[in-house]
């Protein structure tokens, strides 16, 4: 068996593909947030509590109405989407133009008014979502056990980034969005209703956190703190990504993750605050992230 | 609209706030009212094996007992914060009157808070945390502590585990204060059976949701057994994606070394059906645990009572018992003499049924081991474990002589 540092190679071939799959998750989120944080300049800290908010949408509609998994996949995003629709007409959208604090405040506001309430429904043992059933079992690629389910959902995840990332690059509606970010004065010039685009933008934000919530939902345990546990390492994945930039937090987000599990390998206690450490390494040598354009 | 933003602001902001703080804000008006202090997580990953049910069922011990005597039961949120544990309950016994607390799980918050009511001398009856220190180092004659701790876990659990047949190990372990003494005990019970522990993944607790690449690790260290040393829903997460990489397909057994009715009823029984854990209570093990499961339940519908909230109503109960013999008065003078009293009764109720309080403050009551059942065996709600084995009580806990407790004389 070849071993690489002590290790056995299957092992970190194991850990390479589970980096990518937790990957898939930071790239998800990371992008939503990169979105709404390039056109809006908010700095949402909701995002975790409506990725949270995706997961239970679908375990609701299953529980309550036994809608399954594949329907919940596009229904989840688009109910929670709208939701951030509302969240952004009411709340958000008073902030415009003020420092970045009070967006950061209000949307942290609104995360632990959503996680409380969940959590005062539902409790925190969390609720059990069955893997459905066309995705169950495992393949045995000989250095590990996949999880069919795993392997689905760093396919998806890598399909709407990158559908994402060709919509915003290469769509005239992107180039709509990207001049807006750009100058939205101008844009509105020419006739195009800006509040409405931030607010569609702000609402397909969420709806990518709600998307990841309900490809998250199998694995783990749906429970209030879901989104918790992962947004501030999806901030760090952001931040070193280079804040509001679509294809950095694409690449970082899928990197710090497969980085996070071999940590796991070599030095477990340290797994949750290597990310971190990259982040002050990145943030010393390019302020402006790795894929961040210094303005 | 200045003025809006601000209200909505600080509006959003004082939310969280105000559930921090002690629910009960009033006065203690009549010094001679007894108050019951229930401490515990009523917002974080261990709401559910604690928090309000626990609440509940101190309260019904009140209602059951009826005392002759005035007694209050309040409640607060401690947030897994040994800090923030620490300051409710010097409040509590300083200004608030209270003259016991109960519940408080979370090892780091459990000792913090052993500190306190060690200095002022007032009762503490611990039944949610683990740590085996409470009765050990940690000791103090106004403690008692309830239900389990990490050496019976380990114990029971462990022991049994290597005598089917487990006798190579692997840990995925929560990295504090309760792992990390999980995991001691556990590795002693594992080697004295002859058994050998081939690798550990400590992991950091609280934030870790994956633990695929540990169970990964596990599994190429080719151990016959997997030990989960964590709580919560860090357990009911390790063991789901246990599952899904195949673990227990290839003949890897879990010995999930401390898990709750409430973890199970989240995993299912479809995933944890066959698992062994250990309980000192279940509902359905006799006509009295029935009997008083039926009359809480109602209470708490959603959320079943595990050992904790068992312990939460036991040690109640026995409290004011021995408040009543001692009366009122004398009851709130010291906590060292109630905690006497309450050794030198034997307990009697219809969770634990008849035990009794060592003289390190360690309650004795018989520790049970369970599978759990597949959903063709199991016929209602909550109908999840069978009885394995049980240990007698005198010889489920740490001896005497090894407790380690500064006022015990060997």
């Amino acid at each position: 068996m070849i071993t690489i540092f002590g290790i056995p190679g299957p092992l970190l071939f194991g850990q390479l593909l589970l980096g990518l799959i937790n990957g898939a998750f930071y790239a998800l989120l990371s992008l939503g947030l990169a979105i709404i944080f390039g056109l809006l300049n908010i700095i949402n800290f909701a995002h975790g509590a409506l990725f949270m908010l995706g997961a239970f949408v679908a375990w609701g509609m299953l529980t309550y109405l036994g809608i399954g998994y594949w329907p919940a996949l596009i229904l989840s995003p688009l109910i929670v989407g709208a939701f951030g629709v509302l969240l952004e007409k009411t709340l958000i959208s008073r902030l415009y133009g003020l420092d970045h604090l009070y967006g950061l405040l209000l949307t942290f506001g609104c995360a632990l008014v959503i996680e409380g309430l969940a959590r005062n429904e539902f409790g925190s043992s969390g609720m059990p979502y069955a893997i459905p059933a066309a995705l169950q079992g495992a393949t045995n690629l000989g250095f590990m056990f996949l999880p069919i389910y795993r392997g689905w959902v760093v396919i998806a995840a890598v399909v709407v980034c990158l559908g994402t990332w060709l919509v915003i690059e290469r769509t005239s509606l992107g180039a709509t969005l990207r001049a807006a970010t750009e100058n939205a004065p101008l844009v509105q010039a020419f006739g195009i209703n800006v509040p409405r685009m931030i607010t569609l933008t702000y609402g397909a934000g969420v709806a990518l956190a709600a998307f990841a919530g309900v490809l998250a939902a199998p694995i783990y345990s749906v429970n209030p703190g879901m989104g918790s546990n992962f947004i501030i390492v999806v901030f760090a994945v952001v931040v070193i990504g280079g804040m509001g930039s679509i294809l950095g937090s694409i690449l970082t987000g899928f990197g710090l993750g497969v980085v996070e599990g071999f940590t796991k390998v070599f030095y477990p206690q340290a797994s949750a605050t290597v990310i971190f450490v990259v982040m002050v390494i990145v943030l010393l040598t390019r302020p402006a992230g790795l894929f961040g354009r210094t303005t | 609209m200045q003025v809006d933003r601000r209200s909505v602001l600080t509006g959003a902001a004082a939310l969280p706030l105000t559930a921090a703080l002690p629910r009960s804000r009033a006065r203690a008006q009549a010094n001679k009212t007894i108050r019951i202090g229930v401490l515990n997580d009523q917002s974080g990953p261990y709401r559910d094996t604690g928090g309000i049910t626990g609440v509940i069922c101190a309260k019904q011990a009140v209602q059951e007992f009826a005392p002759n005597f005035a007694v209050e039961v309040i409640s607060a949120d401690h947030q897994n914060k040994p800090d923030l544990g620490a300051s409710i309950a010097s409040e509590w016994y300083d200004r608030q009157g209270v003259d016991v607390i109960v519940d408080v799980p979370t090892s780091s918050v459990a000792l913090a808070v052993a500190g306190v009511a060690k200095a002022r001398n007032k009762a503490y009856l611990n039944t949610g945390a683990a740590t085996a220190d409470l009765t050990g180092k940690a000791c103090a004659p106004s403690i008692v502590h309830w239900s389990y701790d990490t050496y019976m876990l380990a114990k029971s659990t462990g022991g049994a585990t290597v005598h089917a047949g487990g006798d190579s190990w692997y840990f995925i372990t929560a990295d504090y204060a309760f792992g990390q003494q999980l995991q001691r005990d556990t590795t002693d019970f594992v080697q004295k059976a002859g058994g050998k522990v081939l690798g550990a993944s400590p992991y950091p607790f609280p934030g870790t949701s994956d633990f695929s690449s540990f169970l990964l690790q596990a599994q190429s260290s080719k151990a016959k057994v997997l030990g989960l040393c964590n709580a919560g829903g860090d357990t009911v997460n390790s063991i789901k994606q246990a599952h899904e990489f195949g673990l227990t397909e290839g003949g890897m057994k879990i010995a999930a070394m401390l898990m709750f009715i409430t973890d199970v009823n989240a995993l299912g029984l479809d995933v944890a059906n066959g698992l062994t854990l250990t309980e000192s209570f279940y509902w359905d093990l006799n006509d009295r645990t029935r009997a008083f499961t039926k009359r809480v339940v109602p209470k708490t519908p959603n959320n079943w009572p595990n050992m904790i909230h068992a312990a939460d109503y036991a040690a109640t109960l026995h409290f004011l018992k021995a408040v009543k013999e001692l009366g009122a008065d004398a009851a709130k003078q010291s906590g060292a003499t109630i905690v006497d009293q309450m050794k030198k009764m034997p307990t009697d109720d219809d969770a634990f049924g008849k035990n009794s309080i060592r003289e390190d403050g360690l309650f004795l009551c018989p520790a049970n081991l369970f599978t759990v059942k597949t959903k063709a065996e199991s016929h209602g709600p909550w109908d999840y474990y069978k009885l394995a084995v049980t240990t007698p009580a005198d010889q489920a806990w740490k001896p005497l002589n090894e407790s380690g407790c500064y006022f015990v004389k060997a």
